[in-house]
């Protein structure tokens, strides 16, 4: 599990080599759009990962670290015309830190009862926004329209930048993914997990190990929610605030697998294509049909490989052996 | 110069609303001893476990260890000092592999996984677990999980070991293997305190051993000591008519 295998490394290549030609076989806006999805998502869930797979903070408030991300670097572009790149950082920065800030408090809840607290945490942020005038307050921010380039992190005439901008944050937060679980801090988390007593026994610092997952996973979040608001120029707290963005985040990551590094992809590779397609096909009238066959997938999976899908795919890989 | 004492415990009290679930204890363990602590259910003989670890902090009183006070120290940073301790109940990583877990112990002394793997690979020797390192841990047995769970703390390289109730439940043979095993572990100069119900047991690895009864320390004493006085038995059987 330490080491890569040759076999994984060059999976790992040819899927990458693959996604990387994508866009050749698939020239039209739509196919691209929803890949960026998957991406996008996709990162969202291994930040996820890292603090409900691995650590087991089930966290329902990562929208406000998606939100605070996007509107960070946008209101710094629209007011201070800060380079959006920088702005991803200081996104990221924010962010992380007041997850720190609202993790520390709720050091001792676990399970149940840090998933309510996060939801509180998100719906807090919302309403903050809705009625913050600097930001927009409920009419939300346009972004300004600038050259089109890649350090001006806009462009107009293709999709295609965006596609592999997106590609390169899931990379990104995958090895970080990876070196988190491979490594002390990997090990403290899972412990952690599995219950407080155990890992300070073993000598962990729960709170502080705790609040290391949190801003890992914050500052990922971070960045996908800068992407977002470069990608569609425009934010208010009702597109990248709400809660079933959240909610979405931990689905995608427990129909793929929490606790694996590929797992959340997998997951967000299967359930964005499900409420693109359901959502451009049936219009409004399909509001809700997408839940429903999240819901009978979960359903499904839960009952019968609680690992998700990335479960499935380790046991048949095991029976081939 | 005076030997410090491995673990001194000076008038600790806890309460928990009215009820005194230590009052007023205080021992002194020597490096090197093997203590029992022992009493009748709700004698506080966990709350005291709890306390020394840094679980709980005491109401009043000071602990010390190896001269250091630790009385309000979190429980992490006693770990970190050399103190161990396993769980009434079993306390172990359930999704990571026998050798995982006693690697993540493994970890508080090295920040690297390779030494760690190797340590932990040491200590499961030790321990006679080694060839099940690569089960997941709670495919074992009880008396193997118990095992494993001491393996865990003896991979974080303690100066004191304090073993709650890690006989409990064991059938004759398994219960004379963890006899073993402590004593094995007290002559590779660990401080062992243990808490124990089993007599069989504790009559045969303790140096001295302390009986609790309704939060207060009743004696103190050698084993022979302690089975044939006469307050230790009305604690246990209740008083002659």
């Amino acid at each position: 599990m330490r080491n890569l295998s040759f076999k994984q490394i060059s999976l790992c290549i040819i899927v990458l080599i693959l996604l990387i030609l994508f866009p050749v076989a698939f020239s039209k806006p739509f196919p691209q759009h929803v890949m960026i999805l998957i991406f996008m998502f996709g990162t969202m869930a291994v930040a996820w990962n890292i603090m409900g797979g691995y650590a087991g903070m089930f966290s329902f408030g990562q929208v406000a670290f998606f939100g605070i991300g996007a509107y960070t670097s946008s209101f710094l572009l629209i007011t201070y015309h800060v380079n959006p790149w920088l702005g991803l950082i200081v996104g990221g920065l924010i962010s992380a830190l007041v997850g720190a800030a609202i993790g520390y408090p709720c050091s001792n809840l676990r399970g149940h009862y840090f998933a309510i607290a996060s939801i509180a945490f998100g719906e807090i942020v919302r309403t903050h926004f809705n009625n913050w005038k600097l930001i927009g307050a409920a009419e939300g921010m346009t972004l300004p329209m600038m050259n089109e380039s890649f350090g001006n992190f806009m462009f107009h005439s293709s999709k295609l930048p965006y596609y592999y901008i997106m590609l390169a944050f899931l990379i990104i937060s995958l090895i970080v993914c990876y070196f988190v679980s491979t490594s002390k801090m990997g090990y403290y988390f899972r412990a952690i997990k599995e219950s407080h007593d155990v890992a300070k026994v073993l000598g962990v610092n729960v709170v502080w190990y705790r609040l290391i997952a949190i801003m890992i996973s914050a500052f990922l979040t971070a960045m996908a929610g800068t992407f977002y608001a470069q990608y569609v120029l425009y934010l208010d707290p009702e597109s990248v605030l709400i809660l079933p963005i959240s909610v979405q985040i931990v689905l995608i990551s427990m129909l793929g697998g929490a606790g694996s590094i590929m797992g959340p992809v997998i997951g967000a590779a299967i359930l964005m294509p499900v409420s693109e397609v359901t959502r451009v096909m049936l219009g409004h009238k399909g509001t809700g049909i997408d839940m429903i066959i999240y819901g009978t997938l979960i359903t499904l999976i839960s009952v019968y490989q609680p690992k998700g899908v990335w479960g499935l795919f380790s046991n048949i890989g095991k029976r081939m052996k | 110069m005076k030997k410090s004492s491995c673990l001194e415990v000076n008038g600790v009290t806890k309460r928990f609303g009215g009820l005194f679930a230590n009052d007023n204890i205080s021992f002194v363990v020597e490096e090197g001893e093997i203590v029992s602590i022992i009493g009748p259910n709700g004698a506080g003989k966990s709350t005291l476990f709890n306390c020394v670890t840094g679980f709980y902090h005491p109401d009043s009183g000071k602990i010390s260890f190896m001269g250091q006070e630790i009385t309000h120290y979190r429980a992490h940073r006693i770990c970190k000092m050399g103190v161990a301790r396993t769980f009434q109940i079993v306390q172990i990583i359930s999704d990571m592999s026998v050798l995982e877990n006693v690697m993540t112990g493994a970890l508080l002394r090295y920040n690297r996984i390779a030494p760690a793997m190797e340590k932990a690979e040491e200590v499961l020797t030790f321990t006679g677990l080694i060839e099940k390192k690569e089960l997941l841990a709670t495919e074992l047995t009880i008396a193997d999980k118990k095992r494993l769970e001491v393996s865990m703390a003896l991979a974080t390289r303690p100066k004191l070991l304090m073993l709650d109730e890690s006989m409990a439940g064991l059938t004759r043979v398994e219960l004379q293997g963890m006899i073993d095993l402590i004593k094995e572990i007290g002559r590779k100069g660990i401080t062992l305190v243990v808490v124990e119900h089993v007599m069989e047991a504790v009559m045969q690895i303790s140096d001295r051993v302390v009986v609790l009864n309704s939060g207060k320390k009743i004696m103190e004493g050698s084993p022979q000591e302690v089975v044939v006085n006469e307050e230790v038995i009305q604690a246990y059987l209740g008083e002659k008519r």
